[in-house]
This record gives C-alpha cells, sequence and structure tokens, in this order.
C-alpha cells in the first residue's frame, strides 16, 4: 500500500526525534516535573473531579450559545472602547493586523506569548512587510533567536537545555558573555527586552478568556512581558480564535484555577491580567487603542458537528502534552504543525484538513492519558477513533471532516470487504482457520506483514484453532 | 476592506443547524469555597505569597510607616514612585523624611514620563484587596494609580488591608461587587515577583515584570 505523503513526512520527523538522545533527555526530565507538580497541586482527586466537571460544564455552556455570546461579546466590548474585527482566515487576520500597524506607521511590535499568532504565522508575516515581530516570552524570545516554532504549547523552548541556550545567546545576542547560570541567561534576556518594552510601536498579545458580559479580555503569564506588551506601547491588538469566549464573569476564577494548575502546578500565575477597555479620559498609561480579532481558520467547521464540537472546549494548558506517551518521547516538532500533542492531534486535522495533517490522529497509542488529566474533560479517544475513521471514510463519512477519504485504497477496502465476508460466513471462517493453522508459517512477508515483521518475529500460528479448542473442552457455539 | 462580510460569514457557519447529534451541557456542581476566618485567611495568604518569593509583613496600622522606612533605609534606591492623588500617596508625603529615597510622583502622562519609569527602582501602589485561596493581591488601577506603577519598577511595595483579604477569588468577585459598578480599564491579580521556568523549568525571579515583591499587610 502506498503510503501518503503526511505519513512519509511524519514517519522521518519520528525516526529524526528519537534518535536525537538530547532531544529526549531534555524531554524526559522536564515532562515527568510538570506531570508531578500538577499532580502535587491536584492532589485531592475528588475535589479535582468537581472542578474537571464544572470547568468542562462551563466550556460547554458557553459553546452551546457562541453565536450569541460572541455577538455579546462585541457589543460589550465596543461599548468599552476595544475596536473589534473578524476574520475567516489566517490571512484575513493578518490583513486586519497589519493595517493596523500601518495606520499607526508602526515598525516594532512586541508580542506576548500567542498560539493563535503562531496559527497565523503572523512573525513571518510581518517580516516579509519589513516590520519587526518581537516574541517577548522569555521561552518564545530563545527559539525566535534560533528560528525555531515552539515545541510545546506553554514552555515553547522545552526541547533545549540550558547549554544550547548558552551557546545560543553568546552567539546571536550581541556582547552577551557565554553562561550556563540560568539567573544569568534571564539577565541578558530581560536587558536586551527591557528597551523593547520602552520603545515598542504596538503591542500584539493572545487571549486566554474573553467574557462576554463584560467585554473583558482575560491574560494568564509569569513573566511580567505580557503586561508590559498590553500597556506600554500606545496600541494593543489582542489575537483570539472565537471559541475562547465565556458567558459570564464568574465562568473566570474556576477555569483560571484549572488552567494553571493544569499547566504548571501552580494555584496561580504571577499575573492575572484582565483588560476591558483602552486608557480612559484622565488615564496616565495603557494604550490609546485595543483591538480585537476574532479568528474563525477553520473553527466554524469544527463547530458545525456537535461531536467534534468538544474539540474547542480545550483551554491549552499543554496537560495532554506532558502526559502523552507519544509526545513526551518527539516532542512538539516531529508533529510538524503548530499544534503538538494530543490536543494538536485532534486539533490540526479538522483545523487543516484531514489530507494535510490526518496523520496527526495517528499519533496515539489510545492509553487515554490525556483524556483523564484534560481539566475540560476532551472525549479526545472519541475524536481520534473518528478522525482515523474519517481519513478512509470516501462515500461513507459521517462526520464530513475536510479531506475525509484522503487514505481509501480499493485494496484496503476490498481486504476489509473480504475480512467481513470471512467472519459472517461460518464455513468460510473454519475453512481459512485451519489454513491458517496449517500454512500460517509461511505466508509470504509483503506489504503490511513486511512491515510489521521488520522489527517484531512473527508469532507461530496455533496448530488447532480456538474454535476447535474450545469444541474439544466441550463448550457450546451458543455460550 | 476585505473583512466586510467575515462577521457575516462566521456568524452564520456557526448558525446553522447541526443535521445529525446533539451537544448537551452537563450540570454544573456546586463547589463549596474556602471558609477561613480572618485570622487562617491573613495567615494563608502570608503562606501563599512566600512561596512565590513575595515579601510579606503583618503590621499593625500605625506602625507600617515605620517598617517601610526601615525597608527602604537598607537599600540604595534612586528613588520611590507613588500616586500622590490617592489617600496611600497623603500619608506617605506626610510621613517622609531625610534619608529615604526620594518619592517621585506619577502625575505626567507615560508618553511624557517613559524614561524615568523604566529606570526607577522601586514604586509603591495600594491594593483593592487580596485572595487567600490562592495566594494574590487584587490591583485596581485607576486615574490616580496608573498601571505601570506596579510593572516597570524593580521593587514592588503594596499595601493592602486585611480587612479586604477574600477566601477566594469567586467571592472577591461578589463580594466587591465588580459586575454591578463595572470593570475599570485593568484589574491584576498579582502573587509575586515576576518569574520563569522557561530554561529547563528551573524557576527564577525577576523577568520582565519586579524583581521583588514586598507586600505589608495591615491589621
Amino acid at each position: 500500500m502506498a503510503k501518503t505523503e503526511d505519513v512519509a513526512i511524519f514517519e522521518r520527523n519520528v525516526a529524526k526525534a528519537l534518535g536525537d538522545g538530547q532531544l529526549r533527555r531534555n524531554l524526559r526530565s522536564a515532562m515527568a516535573t510538570m506531570s508531578q507538580r500538577r499532580r502535587t497541586l491536584f492532589a485531592d482527586t475528588e475535589a479535582f473531579e468537581q472542578l474537571r466537571t464544572l470547568g468542562q460544564s462551563i466550556r460547554r455552556r458557553a459553546l452551546s450559545q457562541l453565536p450569541e455570546l460572541l455577538e455579546q461579546l462585541e457589543q460589550r466590548c465596543t461599548a468599552n472602547g476595544i475596536q473589534v474585527h473578524w476574520a475567516e482566515t489566517a490571512a484575513e487576520a493578518n490583513a486586519i493586523v497589519l493595517d493596523i500597524l500601518r495606520r499607526h506607521g508602526a515598525t516594532r511590535v512586541i508580542k506576548g506569548k500567542s498560539m493563535v499568532s503562531e496559527e497565523m504565522h503572523l512573525n513571518h508575516f510581518l517580516e516579509e512587510q519589513g516590520i519587526e515581530a518581537l516574541e517577548t516570552d522569555l521561552g518564545e524570545y530563545i527559539i525566535q533567536l534560533d528560528g525555531e516554532t515552539p515545541s510545546h504549547i506553554i514552555v515553547p523552548a522545552i526541547h533545549k537545555n540550558k547549554d544550547q541556550i548558552a551557546h545560543l545567546f553568546h552567539e546571536r545576542i550581541p556582547d552577551a558573555p557565554y553562561t550556563e547560570v540560568v539567573e544569568e541567561l534571564n539577565a541578558i534576556a530581560r536587558g536586551e527586552l527591557r528597551e523593547k518594552f520602552r520603545t515598542g510601536d504596538v503591542g500584539v498579545s493572545g487571549v486566554n478568556f474573553a467574557v462576554a458580559e463584560t467585554g473583558t479580555l482575560c491574560l494568564v503569564e509569569n513573566e511580567g512581558n505580557g503586561r508590559m506588551c498590553t500597556t506600554a506601547p500606545p496600541v494593543h491588538i489582542a489575537l483570539m480564535g472565537l471559541e475562547k469566549v465565556v458567558e459570564k464573569l464568574q465562568d473566570v476564577p474556576p477555569l483560571l484555577r484549572l488552567l494553571t494548575g493544569s499547566a504548571t502546578g501552580q494555584p496561580i500565575t504571577t499575573y492575572f491580567n484582565m483588560i476591558t477597555s483602552p486608557r480612559r479620559s484622565g488615564e496616565l498609561d495603557g494604550p490609546h487603542e485595543v483591538h480585537l480579532v476574532i479568528l474563525d481558520n477553520g473553527r466554524s467547521g469544527i463547530y458545525a458537528d456537535p461531536e467534534r464540537r468538544t474539540t474547542l472546549q480545550c483551554i491549552r494548558c499543554g496537560a495532554c502534552l506532558n502526559h502523552c506517551p507519544i509526545y513526551t518521547r518527539l516532542g512538539g516538532h516531529a508533529y510538524g504543525h503548530v499544534y503538538p500533542g494530543p490536543i494538536g492531534s485532534i486539533l490540526t486535522p479538522q483545523l487543516k484538513g484531514l489530507d494535510e495533517a490526518g496523520v496527526m490522529a495517528t499519533a496515539s497509542t489510545f492509553c487515554g492519558a490525556c483524556e483523564e488529566v484534560c481539566p475540560v474533560k476532551i472525549p479526545f479517544t472519541e475524536i481520534l477513533r473518528m478522525l482515523r475513521n474519517e481519513a478512509y471514510a470516501r462515500d461513507e463519512s459521517e462526520h464530513e471532516v475536510q479531506g475525509h477519504g484522503y487514505r481509501y485504497t480499493t485494496v484496503e477496502a476490498l481486504s476489509w470487504k473480504s475480512w467481513a465476508l470471512y467472519n459472517t460466513s461460518p464455513a468460510l471462517a473454519r475453512i481459512g482457520a485451519q489454513m491458517l493453522s496449517k500454512f500460517g508459517q509461511h505466508l509470504p512477508m509483503i506489504g503490511p506483514l513486511k512491515e510489521w515483521t521488520r522489527v517484531r518475529t512473527p508469532p507461530p500460528f496455533a496448530p488447532k484453532t480456538l474454535h476447535e479448542l474450545a469444541q474439544q473442552r466441550g463448550l457450546d457455539d451458543d455460550r | 476592506m476585505m473583512t466586510a462580510n467575515a462577521r457575516e460569514n462566521i456568524l452564520s457557519r456557526l448558525r446553522a443547524i447541526p443535521t445529525h447529534g446533539r451537544y448537551t451541557v452537563p450540570e454544573a456542581p456546586v463547589i463549596a469555597g474556602l471558609a477561613l476566618s480572618r485570622e487562617e485567611r491573613i495567615d494563608r495568604l502570608r503562606r501563599m505569597l512566600e512561596v512565590m518569593h513575595a515579601e510579606v509583613q503583618v503590621v499593625a496600622a500605625r506602625e507600617w510607616l515605620g517598617e517601610l522606612k526601615t525597608l527602604l533605609r537598607t537599600r540604595a534606591l534612586n528613588g520611590l514612585l507613588y500616586a500622590p492623588a490617592t489617600p496611600l500617596g497623603a500619608v506617605l508625603e506626610a510621613a517622609w523624611e531625610e534619608g529615604l529615597p526620594p518619592l517621585v510622583p506619577y502625575v505626567e502622562p507615560v508618553e511624557q514620563c517613559r524614561e524615568s519609569l523604566f529606570t526607577i527602582d522601586a514604586g509603591i501602589t495600594s491594593t483593592r484587596g487580596a485572595i487567600a485561596e490562592t495566594g494574590a493581591l487584587i490591583l485596581w488601577p485607576s486615574v490616580a494609580e496608573p498601571r505601570l506603577m506596579s510593572l516597570t519598577p524593580g521593587l514592588h511595595i503594596a499595601v493592602l488591608e486585611a480587612e479586604a483579604i477574600f477566601n477566594t477569588f469567586a467571592e472577591a468577585i461578589d463580594r466587591q461587587g465588580w459586575l454591578e459598578q463595572g470593570m475599570p480599564t485593568n484589574v491584576l491579580l498579582i502573587s509575586g515577583p515576576s518569574k520563569t521556568a522557561d530554561i529547563e523549568l528551573t524557576l527564577t525571579f525577576g523577568v520582565h515584570g519586579p524583581k521583588e515583591l514586598v507586600v505589608f499587610i495591615l491589621q
């Protein structure tokens, strides 16, 4: 069976990641630490389970009235003085951002961490327009220096160790001394970025929760760079996926607790930043303009299917990454797309189409760890299974996932039809099983069998079939 | 602009009736929040903030200025940024004396004083309350007390009335009537000095925001 292109690329990425001893050591200790911290914070499993159910309920309630809440958010934000923009695609969102920058003659953009901006490839886009877009979250700053993309949605530079970062800083930052002391590396970054915060023209950020009831944008962070980007420059642009909206202000405290606890095991982050308007009359600081860009980029397609809609419950805590046996061995880059790990595996094929990213749904052992730790109870395994089915469903697609049936082959379809016939016809099954007992040892190792036995010893076929053994023991066919 | 119809297109896609399946909302469990006594709230807040490397002093209301002065005298600070039009500002002005770092008022728009905001060593603000459960101060910047005061100086000193410590975030929103009075431009929860763990998960303090947070809890 011919491999589709996405599968071939992914297999190459996997082989490369697994062969990278340094990467695997970096990941192993980091992921173990993050899981441990989360476990410690949520040690009371009964209380955690209750909180999780509450989180799930809040997110599902928000999604169940998404169009109304988005309209309410727009109306409240507008009343507060925040300018709201809608973008169907990443390209549209980029154009909106560029338009705002151009109007202000901005050439230096300072950015807080935002996965949506990664999804838009905003930095690359702005660079092409001659605008400097500087990442200011320490992890993002590190990988931007190295021309990389985030490998984790919470700790983007987790694939690097301090020696690698020490070399990077020394080589790429003018006059930076070589040091492997983490505190000194932080100080170097602080020094470099402080000047940027002071002089940046426009700040760009993501949004963790957008409260429809009050028109408030909430941002979660530890470093203070997010506050800098949203407070110091004269213009702030916030980017959000359209699923980020919540109904009420009182929905925020439980979600915040679930987010910070699941992400890093913290009861709360250093800063929780709630922005409701641009600078008001008489106020001495804060941006004069705040813009909110609401991005679809495939989300409304996911929303249309009630079973797939659960994907949009995600609050981007990254716990599913930290607990995934695949992610913790590969890291994020091997997935080849912006969102890695279990959430990436269910989200990306739906955003970009199975034909482009369907292989991500195969990056799972179905162990269900992601589902167990998910703070909003996304049914990962159900969605993964559905996506795998959809990849082969040419005509009989139930969920109409974009690109469904891209892996359909006549040979495989025929094989499954034969399998069904074999198993529903007792005579055929009996003869077939007996044949396998006698001649199974001599099956030619071709196609999938060749692939499967490349690193495995084929088990011998039993001389007698299960049916025969059962009959010998006097078991009735009907029982 | 090419996005003229984006809003309508997105909303109409979201409004389309699904052809199959149902989307249900599970019932939300009622979770009893913390219910600590006044003393326990102070104690828990102090512990949680200290874990996050804040320095916390619980002092009698008439003694805190003395403690502040002692703290400031031990450091070579180029100035203390303060908000003159607040009650706290008036108290500081009345009590200021020789040997302390100069009081620097924040009275001009940031556009006129950006340089000094980014170079001053310390800033002092009031707080609107605090959350015992997670350990966090509630800051409610205003016309009189701007946003950057708690961000650009390396040392942030926050003054908190013990009466304003709530059990939980939800309780603070409720009891302080955030909804009823309308949200201000910016509300902040702050649980310590700025920090990062982006390099090998090694926790270090003082990244882009303050390197130190000192909290005076006034009894």
